[in-house]
């Protein structure tokens, strides 16, 4: 479903950020994306939803080749993918269910859709009585919900999660992997960064893991691999 | 933010409102002023009948003249008469005084080269113009003119800086969530749209202001200035459709600064 090819990836000062990388992933797989602090993980998955464009390779997404789509179809694209990261990255003024339906509001959603599904995948998450709370109301973990409840709510065919448990403390982080999971079982691609070596340890799936740029290994049911 | 974007809108369209009256009104003078230019054709004193009708009809036919008059010797003499004196009144025994044409040039600022074409027609004398004197009168008056164009522009540009800087806070502000609209698949037009609105409404509140400040200020100004100049050359611009007009101006403008600068700003934040 996601095929990198050669994919290189200088930044205009001049860093190297992916060294030629070459991966295919499957639908419905759970990959974690591993290694260093600046080894080139969150430049890997912002290019996935193409919030950065490779130097040269081929990005390929369900047979679009991304790293030359045109601006005007990114908008496309992005509407297959969730995002989910550390920050979260919620409205603080709007309550949980508007920050799930903005992201519906913005896709030009009928009404009834958006109040269903918002509905639905509040119930999913565990949210659906706070639903009518504002972000700064609610514990890491269950804004953490909110972000991952927007971010398929759409029902996209991949969720990326860039370092999602990164602000969360060890118990909660569980909680969210178990959505994750959930996710998972339902048929949605999940590709995760994280340097959280618990869960990577304990809930095995595919390791990805990147070093100066490139994939230095790649196995399924692999353990973390680095110390922390 | 928005209060901050208004009044940058409303303090430039008063300079710029304010500028184009007190402009518009100069222009009106030295309008007035090119136009009371006249070109006074002497007749020769041996040209009969025949030939100064010959010199009416030449003149009136030419197409670089306007507002050809007449004035015989007779009515030259009643005019000096009226200026100088009854003494004059002596003169009518023996008339020494010719014949005049009074024109004025279709474009003033062509007096000097249509009088030169006027010289050389049969039966004149002596064509003047006050050469000298109204070229500079011109030069002065372009200048002028000049200026306050440049004056004005370069007050509008000041004025879309202000306001784009202005909407770029507001959405410098609202940064993360046209970031989340982008991530979740917004096109660039959802996001854009609604700035766009926000920018024309900036634009006519900004404008209101200056708009009913100019209209109040010159309606008194002309009802308490234009008695003091009844039967000047110099008039003021009449309240309609001037001032009309110059409202249309405020508000386009204020919408076209408000759109250009949300534009502008919005530009950089889609690049996402």
């Amino acid at each position: 479903m996601i095929k990198m090819k050669n994919v290189y990836k200088k930044y205009a000062n001049g860093v190297v950020a992916t060294n030629g990388i070459n991966i295919e992933i499957d639908r419905g797989e759970f990959v974690y994306v591993v290694g260093p602090s600046g080894a080139g993980k969150s430049t890997f998955i912002k290019m996935i939803y193409r919030e950065e464009v490779p130097t040269s390779g081929e990005i390929i997404f369900d047979k679009i080749n991304i790293a030359q789509l045109k601006q005007k179809e990114v908008p496309q694209l992005r509407r297959r993918i969730g995002v989910v990261f550390q920050d979260f990255k919620l409205l603080p003024k709007l309550t949980v269910y508007e920050n799930v339906a903005f992201a519906l509001e913005v896709i030009e959603e009928t009404p009834e859709n958006i109040r269903k599904k918002v509905t639905e995948v509040l119930a999913l998450v565990g949210l659906t009585k706070k639903a009518r709370m504002f972000p700064n109301e609610l514990s890491g973990g269950e804004q953490q919900r909110v972000s991952i409840a927007r971010s398929i709510v759409n029902q996209p065919e991949v969720v990326i999660a860039d370092e999602p448990t990164g602000n969360l403390d060890p118990e909660t982080s569980w909680d969210i992997m178990e959505v994750f999971e959930k996710i998972n079982a339902r048929g949605t691609t999940i590709i995760m960064a994280t340097h959280n070596k618990e869960v990577v340890n304990t809930i095995r799936h595919r390791v990805v893991a990147i070093e100066g740029g490139i994939i230095t290994r790649d196995e399924i049911g692999g353990d973390y691999g680095y110390e922390q | 933010m928005t209060f901050a974007s208004i009044s940058a809108v409303t303090v430039t369209l008063l300079l710029v409102g304010v500028f184009i009256v007190m402009m518009m009104n100069l222009n009106k003078i030295a309008t007035n002023l090119e136009e009371d230019v006249e070109i006074k054709v002497l007749v020769d004193l041996a040209a009969n009948d025949a030939a100064v009708k010959e010199l009416e009809e030449k003149l009136k036919s030419n197409p670089n003249l306007t507002d050809v008059q007449f004035s015989s010797n007779e009515e030259e003499l009643e005019i000096m008469i009226k200026g100088y004196g009854e003494e004059f009144a002596l003169y009518k025994q023996g008339n020494p005084l010719r014949h005049v044409f009074y024109v004025k040039a279709a474009t003033p600022q062509d007096t000097a080269k249509v009088a030169k074409e006027i010289e050389a027609y049969d039966s004149t004398y002596e064509v003047k113009f006050g050469e000298g004197k109204i070229e500079k009168l011109f030069n002065v008056l372009n200048t002028g003119r000049n200026i306050g164009i440049v004056l004005i522009i370069a007050l509008l540009f000041t004025a879309m800086f202000l306001i784009s800087n202005t909407i770029r806070l507001t959405i410098v502000a609202r940064r993360q969530e046209i970031e989340i609209m982008k991530l979740v698949g917004a096109t660039n037009n959802f996001v854009r749209i609604p700035f766009l609105l926000e920018g024309i409404w900036l634009g006519i509140l900004g404008a209101l202001l200056p708009m009913i400040l100019i209209t109040i200020a010159y309606f008194n100004l002309y009802d308490y200035i234009q008695p003091k100049l009844e039967g000047e050359l110099f008039q003021p611009l009449d309240k309609t459709p001037f001032i009309f007009q110059l409202n249309g101006l405020l508000l386009a403008t204020g919408i076209f600064i408000g759109v250009w600068g949300s534009f502008m700003s919005v530009r950089k934040f889609l690049k996402v």
